[in-house]
């Protein structure tokens, strides 16, 4: 008895005491999207990551970069499992600075499955000179850092919505005309409404998805709420591409470790029948 | 605490070895005959899964080494480079995390045993003392830890941290200046906290062997607090409580395996996924959650300095704590004013717990105020006068006796007046 009390209060005291960073004012929490990877035995859908990496590389990569993805990793288990040759073709089609030479200079040269995804800009500073003075994020990790919700408890049950976050500003655009009255005046030159976006619903980046942008090569109908949720689960894959190898094994895991300690306890048991 | 071992080598090597180095005798007569109290309860075995957690850590830290790069520019990269590159380093990655997790919430049940039983009471005030050391190194190391994947909540958090020691009068500047390695949070900063991050776990291990002698000096102390007086009140260590350790040990695994598996990123910060920025400042700086009491007293206190020193202070009043209870009850059972103190006590830290989370503005700060305030009365007021006051309820004869009476209830029952 004692000791369940003393658990609950340190299960209370944990779980009050983290998780407890606010949105930044005014953020509007994320859409709630059930995506195929949530839950303890949730997997990435195939078709729907080959999809996501369609939109990312056909929109998203203009301007953010993903550089902790390789071409490589398109291949490998628990991803989108496009097969070797697809994927050294798509690499092929992106051209990498190599170098230098026996002669001492850099050379171009199309891109290998080894190859880390080429950032759209060579430094930050072009890629806010290109872009209004605001710096596309890298993608590689933002459904890791970027949290839809708040809530120690909602978080718990619920993650951290960071693949509802992506879904939720891709389709949470507010046109100019539509605009809350009292915030229309505060407008920044060249930044567009979205009550979703991290930092302050003012985004520098103008709505990227528009119906039938790209053409599926699986037929799926192309509108703005499919390529927002095909391209969350995209990125909740290259920030979390281990994501079905560790529940697979946490599986295994806690029933290896759930017969031993049931082994164990019987023989404690046994050992301690004759202590008193 | 050696030479009263029965070891007889069996073997000509063993006598040979044994002439030698006389090992086997310390094994058996400290880790396989020693004499333990037979009253145990599970509050007890958090003293062997501490010292699982602490090779865990150790373990996992050092293949995280191999693969990682302390420096500025590539830190973060290197981070991710064993979660997506490394065989299993994930796994290893989410085990370290996760692990230091771990590690504060059985060093804190440690702690409130030892408390609520009495445990730093005579003569076990300097195993106590001890203890109190390593929650201090633990507590640095983990910090420091925590800086090396070099996010955005590791940068700011150090920034933070080290700032504090800008408040010491005359030599706060120099010592900041030191611990930075320069005059901000860069790359001597990091270099330096991973060469101490490698080096205090170390430390933490010989602290360790140091706990465990000074405990077996006395012995352990048990839910009656009543010394061992007889054999009847104690059983070897082995088979029983090896048996009853291993097994606690195991589910305890079973509640790390599940962060680890299926929540690994839920006990930090997300922001920390993002790479340190110096220039941009997150909203909300917070550190990790085993800090959030200590957090909420810093901030209490409206002067930097003063709030420092309310930091300090409270976890170096630990250290007084075996002369500030002045009662000679040990454990907390029979004694029932204490008893409810105790679990206030408890309510506290987690309540401070809570307010150090929370922005320091408006009821937040009020509430720091008050629980500060009762925190450090617990130790200075409530305790010595508790001793003075309470009147404690009648202990058992001995460790055997309590056994025999809670197993044969109907005997138990008859009024002992």
């Amino acid at each position: 008895m004692k000791l369940l009390k003393t658990l609950a209060i340190a299960a209370t005291g944990l779980a009050l005491s983290f998780g407890a960073v606010h949105a930044a004012e005014g953020q509007k929490p994320a859409r709630n999207i059930d995506f195929s990877f949530e839950g303890p035995f949730g997997t990435f859908d195939r078709a729907q990551l080959q999809r996501g990496y369609k939109v990312y590389k056909e929109v998203c990569a203009a301007c953010h970069a993903m550089k902790f993805v390789s071409f490589r990793n398109l291949a490998e288990p628990g991803g989108p499992e496009f097969t070797e040759e697809q994927v050294k073709v798509l690499a092929a089609g992106y051209t990498v600075q190599d170098g230098p030479n026996v002669d001492g200079e850099m050379f171009d040269r199309p891109a290998l499955p080894s190859d880390r995804f080429p950032a759209p800009f060579p430094n930050e500073q072009a890629a806010r000179a290109a872009n209004g003075g605001a710096y596309p994020s890298d993608l590689s990790l933002i459904t890791k850092y970027r949290p839809g919700w708040y809530g120690t408890f909602n978080q718990l049950f619920n993650g951290i919505g960071g693949p509802e976050y992506v879904y939720s500003v891709l389709t949470g655009y507010v046109p100019d005309d539509q605009i809350p009255e009292e915030l229309r005046a505060e407008q920044p030159e060249g930044k567009a409404y979205n009550p979703y976006f991290a930092n302050g619903h003012w985004i520098g980046m103008a709505q990227p998805l528009v119906d039938d942008q790209v053409t599926y090569d699986d037929g799926t109908p192309a509108t703005v709420d499919q390529m927002a949720r095909d391209v969350s689960a995209f990125l909740a894959w290259t920030a979390e591409p281990k994501m079905e190898e560790r529940k697979r094994t946490g599986f295994m895991v806690m029933i290896y470790l759930g017969i031993l300690a049931l082994l164990l306890y019987l023989v404690k048991k046994r050992i301690w029948a004759n202590a008193h | 605490m050696s030479g009263h071992s029965t070891y007889e080598p069996k073997s000509a090597f063993a006598k040979w070895f044994h002439e030698r180095l006389p090992v086997m005798d310390l094994v058996k007569g400290q880790a396989l005959d020693f004499p333990t109290p037979k009253n145990l309860n599970y509050f007890w075995t958090f003293g062997g899964i501490l010292a699982v957690m602490l090779v865990v850590q150790i373990l996992t830290g050092v293949m995280l080494v191999m693969h990682y790069t302390p420096h500025v520019d590539y830190a973060f990269a290197s981070v991710e480079h064993i979660m997506r590159d490394v065989n299993s380093g994930w796994l290893i990655r989410y085990m370290h995390m996760n692990g230091a997790s771990m590690f504060f919430i059985a060093v804190y049940i440690h702690i409130f045993r030892g408390m609520y039983y009495g445990s730093y009471k005579a003569p076990r005030e300097v195993l106590w003392m001890i203890g109190v050391l390593i929650y201090l190194v633990m507590m640095a190391t983990a910090f420091m830890g925590y800086v090396l994947p070099w996010g955005q909540m590791s940068f700011w958090g150090a920034k933070v941290i080290t700032n504090l020691f800008s408040a010491i009068p005359f030599v706060g500047d120099s010592i900041t200046t030191l611990l930075w390695g320069g005059y901000s949070v860069d790359n001597p900063t990091l270099n330096r906290f991973f060469s101490l991050h490698y080096l205090l776990p170390f430390v933490l291990a010989a602290l360790v062997a140091l706990h465990i002698w000074a405990l077996h000096v006395p012995g352990n102390n048990n839910p009656t607090g009543v010394s061992v007086k007889s054999s009847q009140d104690t059983l070897p260590f082995h088979p029983y409580y090896t048996m009853k350790d291993a097994f606690a040990i195991v589910v305890f695994f079973m509640f790390f395996a599940f962060w680890i598996f299926f929540a690994p990123n839920y006990l930090g910060h997300a922001i920390n996924y993002q790479q340190a920025n110096p220039l941009v400042t997150p909203a909300h700086i917070v550190p990790e959650w085993y800090y959030l009491p200590f957090y909420a007293i810093l901030r209490a206190v409206p002067d930097k300095l003063g709030g420092v020193i309310a930091m300090f202070a409270s976890i170096l009043i630990l250290f007084a704590l075996p002369w500030l209870d002045t009662s000679k009850v040990r454990s907390g059972n029979y004694r029932p004013l204490f008893k409810g103190f105790f679990w206030i006590f408890v309510v506290v830290c987690i309540g401070l717990g809570y307010l150090g989370s929370r922005p320091a503005e408006g009821l937040y700060v009020v509430f720091s105020q008050i629980l500060t305030v009762y925190y450090f009365a617990h130790f200075l007021v409530i305790l010595p006068l508790l001793g003075l006051l309470e009147s404690p309820k009648p202990l058992p004869s001995s460790i055997s006796d309590d056994v025999l009476a809670r197993s044969r209830p109907a005997t138990a029952a008859v009024p002992a007046e």
